[in-house]
């Protein structure tokens, strides 16, 4: 072969790639960028950036029983659970203060898996940018707090497959009070 | 004769001194923070010093002071260009250590992602080889652009491109749905054509053929004795392939063959690669047509995964490997029956392979050494831990 045959395929492949772009569709060679932030790619339903707080109808009403199983579980330690008490110093099955610091939150995903209330799921959010690492990137409670409606939006599959087996965990707990309320009715109630 | 006169007999007046270079390590061509200590006598190498350690983060101090399934994420950060081959070689290592079976269709999404992986960082690290030889971006960007599209289906599956974390202990964390199957064969279908047209951009191109031809040969007892593994140890005409010594997974189900070189230069470890990915396509095309539905995790599994601290495999130790695209990726735990790895060691491929890094530089030309190191093809997170 003569010399410089192989450059010189090598620019004919060059040339097709860079007249072709312009015909071709973006995901077979075309041109695919995306002019960001005017324009965007749909996000996958499946994509994960930082954890957020599930509630049911007002942010009062939230799923989360201050469990702290996700912040032990969580693999740099970055979530931070205090439970509530009431007047007499007995916990609640609430989180007084709920303070996730997204600046050293890896988005492994790892507290949406082992969060037995289904309260912690990971979110679409991802434009969270900002100049005070203190101020801006650790997220308290009210912040955290999103309605069970835009879990719904954001990842319509999996928020349904949540959103059933709560109903029929529910039910399956009315059915089972009812047959446990009956023969016990004259006992006195037990002290939770 | 007092001492001057001597010191200037002895002195060739042609002699040069030799210059200290530092490559690194801020320098493009060194892949991350990663320096090299070069002595040059013009322009050619008398030594190198390899300075590593300064993307240590004490990964594996980390990892036992947390439950095994918290590790998995941490793993991902290793070599953070394919964090599926990461995840499968910890997974395989655990499911050794607790005795953990896989299901069917799990084994073959494994199989499935770690051949996707391989395309990926087979075809990323050609297009930066080109770029350390001088060919700036076009190939990198053609790799890209099928990188790109592997990339999306890993975040349609997984949750996210790069950071998987998508392997559990006896299956995978989501099942794969049709049209991502669908997605992939289109994929997997169309990449010989990707790797036609890149071919006929680079193979014969004479430009690469006269540097990287018979520049930094690895002769295979060298690279033998120096445990180099992966396509490095392979372009020097060694045939070992963990795929085909191990059989773990569901390998032995499929045929494909280990591509060797014949001189081990730079050549040869580029052109290992291509065929590499040719077989991997070979994989793919015979574990897409051969996935079945059915489970994606092993039931008994679930139940730990929702309390990673009741995890507690016997005591013992077990040390799992994968072929990572870099080389042999082995997992060494030892367990003392708590929820923690008491002990947890990565034999890393990227820094073994580097160790010979010397042996190939010296008395090559100063540019030389870059496209060596970039046809060792190392990751500094893998590297350094
Ligand atoms: S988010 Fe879930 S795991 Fe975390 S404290 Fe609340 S209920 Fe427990
Ligand atoms: S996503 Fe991972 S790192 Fe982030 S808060 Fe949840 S468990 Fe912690």
């Amino acid at each position: 072969m003569i010399f410089g045959s192989g450059i010189i395929r090598g620019m004919f492949v060059t040339l097709k790639n860079f007249a072709t772009s312009y015909f071709r569709k973006p995901d077979e060679g075309g041109l695919f960028t995306v002019e960001y932030p005017e324009k965007r790619i749909p996000l996958k339903e499946r994509f994960r950036s930082f954890p957020f707080l599930v509630y049911d109808g007002t942010p009062e009403n939230l799923r989360c029983t201050a469990c702290d199983i996700c912040a032990r579980e969580c693999p740099p330690k970055c979530i931070y659970v205090v439970r509530a008490a009431d007047q007499d110093g007995r916990p609640l099955r609430r989180p007084a203060a709920f303070t996730i610091d997204y600046s050293v939150c890896m988005n492994c995903g790892m507290c949406e898996e082992v969060c037995p209330f289904d309260s912690i799921f990971m979110d679409h959010e991802f434009e969270i940018a900002s100049q005070d690492r203190y101020r801006e990137l650790v997220y308290t409670l009210t912040k955290l707090l999103k309605s069970n409606e835009y879990f719904n939006n954001i990842r319509p599959r999996d928020a349904q497959a949540v959103d059933k087996k709560r109903r029929e965990a529910e039910e399956k707990k009315k059915l089972a009070a009812a047959q446990a309320a009956k023969p016990k009715l004259d006992e006195p109630p037990k002290p939770v | 004769m007092d001492e001057k006169t001597v010191t200037v007999q002895d002195t060739n007046p042609m002699d040069t001194e030799t210059l200290e270079v530092n490559f690194g390590p801020q320098h493009p061509s060194t892949h991350g923070v990663f320096r090299m200590n070069i002595v040059l006598d013009g322009e050619t190498i008398v030594s190198v010093k390899p300075v590593m350690g300064y993307l240590h983060r004490n990964h594996e101090q980390i990892a036992e002071n947390l439950t095994y399934a918290a590790v998995m994420p941490y793993t991902d950060r290793l070599d953070y260009f394919n964090s599926m081959a990461n995840n499968f070689g910890y997974a395989l290592a655990v499911e050794k250590l607790a005795r953990i079976e896989v299901p069917e269709r799990a084994q073959y999404i494994r199989v499935i992602m770690a051949e996707l992986t391989r395309l990926v960082n087979h075809v990323s690290v050609i297009g930066f080889l080109l770029n350390d030889l001088g060919a700036f971006f076009t190939p990198v960007l053609y790799a890209f652009r099928e990188r790109e599209k592997i990339l999306d289906i890993f975040e349609a599956i997984s949750g996210s491109r790069m950071m998987c974390n998508y392997f559990r202990f006896g299956g995978v964390k989501r099942d794969v749905s049709d049209a991502d199957l669908e997605q992939i064969r289109k994929i997997v279908q169309k990449f010989p054509a990707f790797l036609d047209e890149f071919e006929a951009l680079l193979t014969k191109n004479e430009i690469l053929c006269m540097r990287c031809q018979n520049v930094g040969v690895l002769p295979p007892d060298l690279a033998v004795n120096a445990s180099i593994t992966g396509p490095v140890l392979r372009a020097s005409g060694v045939n070992y392939d963990i795929r085909k010594v191990d059989r773990y997974s569901i390998y032995e189900r499929f045929s494909f063959r280990i591509p060797l070189g014949d001189k081990g230069d730079v050549y040869d470890r580029y052109y290992v690669r291509i065929l590499e990915m040719r077989e991997s396509v070979k994989i793919l095309e015979q574990a897409l047509k051969g996935i079945r539905p059915g489970e994606f995790i092993h039931p008994k599994s679930t139940s730990f995964l929702k309390l990673p601290r009741n995890f507690k495999p016997p005591v013992g130790e077990a040390y799992g490997r994968v072929e990572s695209p870099k080389g042999e990726l082995g997992y060494y735990l030892v367990s003392d029956g708590t929820p923690q790895p008491w002990r947890y060691h990565v034999r890393s491929p990227s820094l073994i392979n580097l160790t010979v890094l010397e042996d190939l530089c010296v008395g090559h030309k100063v540019a030389d050494a870059i496209i060596i190191l970039g046809s060792i093809d190392i990751i500094l997170g893998e590297l350094d831990r």
